[in-house]
């Protein structure tokens, strides 16, 4: 693989850097190259946080350039648009948990609500393919980053990425019951 | 799940994916840095994390969070002197409180070595300036390596330890955020065996150590003449690169720019020559002169400023070489993170026939920034909601650093002057002098208290200031990932003696002293409307412990949190939660409902309060 740019964005506190570390983990067990940087300035619980992975031996910077990711991953509604319209190239994909953490201007009520047609109506004009992951019997919502995951997995969106990547890389961050949660979790939507 | 202490302890070395951060523990743990130290501040906190993930017992090397950068680094240099390889770490900003200090290290014969890591912060992400700390290293006749990867970091600390035990200097190791921050698999090599003695070395037959009247010329003398030996040595280290892409046209560069040019240069046909230096000071001034020589054309892509440009066109100037050297243009390339993007932009500006700047796609789609939030519970939000509540419009408010500095944003806007740590109370003592109309309010962290806010409150007795202090004491040094600080009971390493703030106050002469926990909305309010028509310096201490903290901690425990709140029957659209206290659990839905978002919520309950219409209520 020359190059394959993986941007992922959340908001503080979901989760965004374990999501990251996991990816990183899963992309190396598979054999190729992977470089990346977590972006987390002033990363307290409701700040924009951000993630960069860069897969292939062409990629250099640990930042990725401004529209030319294959891969966008958010975990939340909001920065799913964000991660789209800064990060992601024609043609790429949109993976995005569908939770909604309201930024502070639409809590003040001077901006709507993202919607999931605003989502798709960007989408159509980067001519961008968009899974909207959301599971509505989800006991624990700091699993959100495992599920959108699973997804992956599932879908194989990370080329040459298995799902005994995924999986092996859990195992070398998580332990005890956590790993064990986070595992089950994983196996049930991953299939 | 794979031990971080494990692998940085490995005595046969491996592959491992890290963070720089983490690289250069295992580096100094390779080298045998005997002395770490430290004050928090990103982006070097996580070099703390990893070190803490060592098992204390079988970790070789003591490391302690010091009060500031400055002590941090004075303990460092203490240990070298004795004969102990040290390093301190610290941010960018870091610099400029342990720069009377540091300054200093190079007239002194540093036997055991000494590493300074700085990490700089081009972009200013979480840092309020980009300053460019190669400066200091001219000012004080410093070498600097410039590692671009993980994997630089690694090998160029040793490098630095190596050089700086070697000539008894002070070497600096400058990283910078996405130098700190960023990841890949380091081949780490096997760890060698350190026979660590005790005895200490100190001894002043290798003085002079102070720099005294004659002495010390004679020391400079003596630094200037190690700098000047130094330059002849770097000639030959082994760290610079050159692709030769058999181009007219050149580029030097270094550390993270030079990641981005090569993604540039991925897209181009028409690649340039590329230099890329290792140590950024002093210059291996044959062999740039050189590269200079091989090129009609070379540019200096260099982030922040034009620190390489200038020495680079001097060396050119006294050669009488005819390349035309391409510095900085417009202001811009003075200003951020040098990006891919930003890398792109700049070299277009000079070889526009190569080089196009990435074109803006046009969406009709604007989406306004989500700026960081103070977390749900935290104690600063009720401060800053009930202190609101006692302020005129005419007051004037003076922030400090911390994440009492969010204050500053909306819905509160509290805070409206910030210089750096500790500055608050100097600079509202200097704001309430031929002011006798609006009321000076000033704020302060309890860790940046003991960091550099005690001299401000030392000179408000002294001389006799009017104005109010509110010192925002919430257990921790939060911002940078909970650190402990001297009020705490605990060192990096054990339990120690606590330092309560209030007992410091009084020792320091404060008489007007208030205490309260900011849970208690109103009579926080009515302790600052009392204090503000008081006359002279008054201190109001703010107290709630931090809740993210707390959160994690009873998480970890495995214990539950409190049952979330709700909105409910008698919400009559006030507005107040969500708007003016402004916690982000609080949502705004279709048609103007306020609910709250139950994954935020930690059942802090701080928010009852605030309520109108008594609306809020814990769920069933």
């Amino acid at each position: 693989m020359k190059k394959y740019d993986i941007f992922l964005a959340g908001v503080g506190g979901q989760g965004i850097g374990l999501l990251s570390e996991t990816l990183a983990r899963a992309v190396d067990y598979s054999g190729q190259r992977v470089i990346g940087a977590d972006t987390h300035g002033l990363a307290q619980r409701g700040g924009m946080v951000s993630s960069h992975l860069r897969v292939g031996t062409g990629a250099h910077s640990v930042l990725i350039t401004r529209h030319s990711a294959d891969l966008v991953v958010a975990l939340e509604r909001h920065e799913a648009l964000r991660g789209m319209l800064d990060y992601l190239k024609d043609g790429g994909t949109l993976v995005y948990y569908d939770a909604v953490w309201q930024p502070l201007d639409v809590r003040l009520r001077r901006t709507a609500q993202v919607r999931n047609e605003d989502i798709e109506a960007e989408a159509a004009r980067k001519k961008a393919k968009v899974l909207r992951v959301f599971k509505e019997d989800l006991a624990d919502s700091r699993m959100q980053n495992v599920i959108i995951m699973a997804e992956l997995s599932k879908a194989k969106l990370i080329p040459g990425v298995e799902k005994e990547h995924y999986t092996a890389a859990l195992s070398d961050l998580l332990s005890g019951r956590v790993l064990e949660v986070n595992l089950k979790a994983f196996e049930e939507v991953a299939g | 799940m794979k031990s971080m202490g494990e692998m940085l302890l490995s005595t046969g070395g491996g592959s491992e994916i890290v963070i720089g951060n983490t690289a250069i523990v295992r580096a100094m743990l390779e080298a045998g840095v005997r002395v770490a130290t430290s004050y928090p501040g990103s982006p070097t906190p996580e070099i703390a994390s990893a070190i803490a993930s060592i098992p204390r017992e079988r970790n070789p090397m003591y490391f302690e969070f010091s009060v500031n950068e400055k002590v941090a680094t004075e303990v460092a240099f203490g240990a070298s002197i004795n004969g102990h390889l040290s390093c301190v770490f610290f941010k960018s900003v870091g610099l400029n409180v342990a720069a009377d200090t540091f300054v200093q290290l190079s007239m002194m014969e540093l036997i055991g070595g000494m590493v300074i890591v700085l990490g700089d912060d081009p972009g200013a992400n979480s840092s309020q300036n980009e300053q460019d700390n190669r400066h200091y290293a001219h000012l004080s006749y410093t070498p600097v390596f410039e590692p671009a990867t993980p994997s630089e970091v690694y090998v160029m600390f040793k490098q630095a330890a190596d050089l700086s035990r070697k000539l008894r200097m002070p070497v600096i190791v400058r990283l910078s955020t996405h130098v700190c921050h960023a990841k890949e698999k380091v081949d780490f090599g096997p760890m060698p065996v350190h026979e660590h003695g005790n005895k200490p070395l100190f001894c002043m037959e290798n003085g002079p150590y102070i720099p005294i009247a004659a002495d010390a010329l004679k020391m400079k003398r003596r630094t200037l003449h190690k700098f000047w030996e130094l330059k002849d040595l770097l000639e030959e280290l082994p760290v610079n690169i050159v692709e030769d892409n058999s181009s007219e046209r050149g580029v030097i560069t270094a550390g993270a720019p030079y990641l981005s040019l090569m993604d540039v240069l991925e897209e181009v046909e028409d690649k340039p020559d590329v230099m890329k230096l290792g140590i950024v000071h002093p210059l291996p001034k044959n062999r740039i002169l050189q590269f200079l020589k091989a090129h009609k054309e070379v540019k200096i892509l260099e982030e922040l400023d034009d620190v390489l440009e200038r020495e680079i066109k001097a060396f050119a100037y006294d050669n009488g070489l005819t390349t035309r050297i391409l510095g900085k243009g417009d202001l811009e390339d003075w200003i951020g993170e040098y990006t891919p993007d930003k890398v792109r932009e700049v070299l277009s500006k000079c070889w526009p026939d190569t080089f196009k700047p990435v074109k803006e796609p046009d969406s009709p789609v604007k989406l306004n920034a989500r700026p960081a939030q103070m977390c749900p519970g935290c104690g600063h939000r009720s401060a800053f909601h009930a202190i609101k509540l006692a302020l005129k419009d005419t007051d004037i408010t003076v922030a400090d650093i911390g994440c009492h500095t969010l204050g500053y944003l909306e819905p509160y806007r509290v805070g409206q002057v910030l210089l750096c740590m500790g500055h608050s109370t100097g600079t509202a003592a200097g704001l309430s002098m031929f002011n006798d109309s609006r009321r000076v309010v000033a704020f302060l962290g309890d860790s940046t208290f003991f960091h550099a806010g005690l001299p401000g409150i030392v000179n408000a007795v002294f001389n006799k200031h009017n104005l109010t202090l509110i010192i925002m004491e919430n257990g921790t040094t939060a911002m940078t990932g909970h650190q402990d600080h001297p009020a705490v009971g605990r060192n990096f390493n054990d339990v120690s003696q606590k330092i309560p703030v209030r007992q410091v106050l009084e020792g320091l002469g404060v008489s007007n002293i208030r205490e309260i926990d900011t849970y208690n909305q109103a009579g926080l309010k009515e302790y600052v409307e009392a204090a503000l028509e008081e006359e002279g310096f008054k201190v109001i201490i703010a107290r709630h412990p931090c809740m993210l903290k707390f959160t994690r901690e009873m998480r970890k425990k495995g214990k539950k949190l409190p049952r979330p709140v709700r909105v409910g029957e008698k919400c009559n659209l006030k507005y107040v939660c969500v708007g003016q206290f402004a916690c982000p659990s609080y949502q705004i839905a279709d048609g103007g409902r306020v609910w709250v978002q139950e994954d935020l919520c930690i059942g802090d309950r701080s928010c009852v309060q605030t309520c109108p219409s008594q609306a809020i209520e814990p769920v069933e």
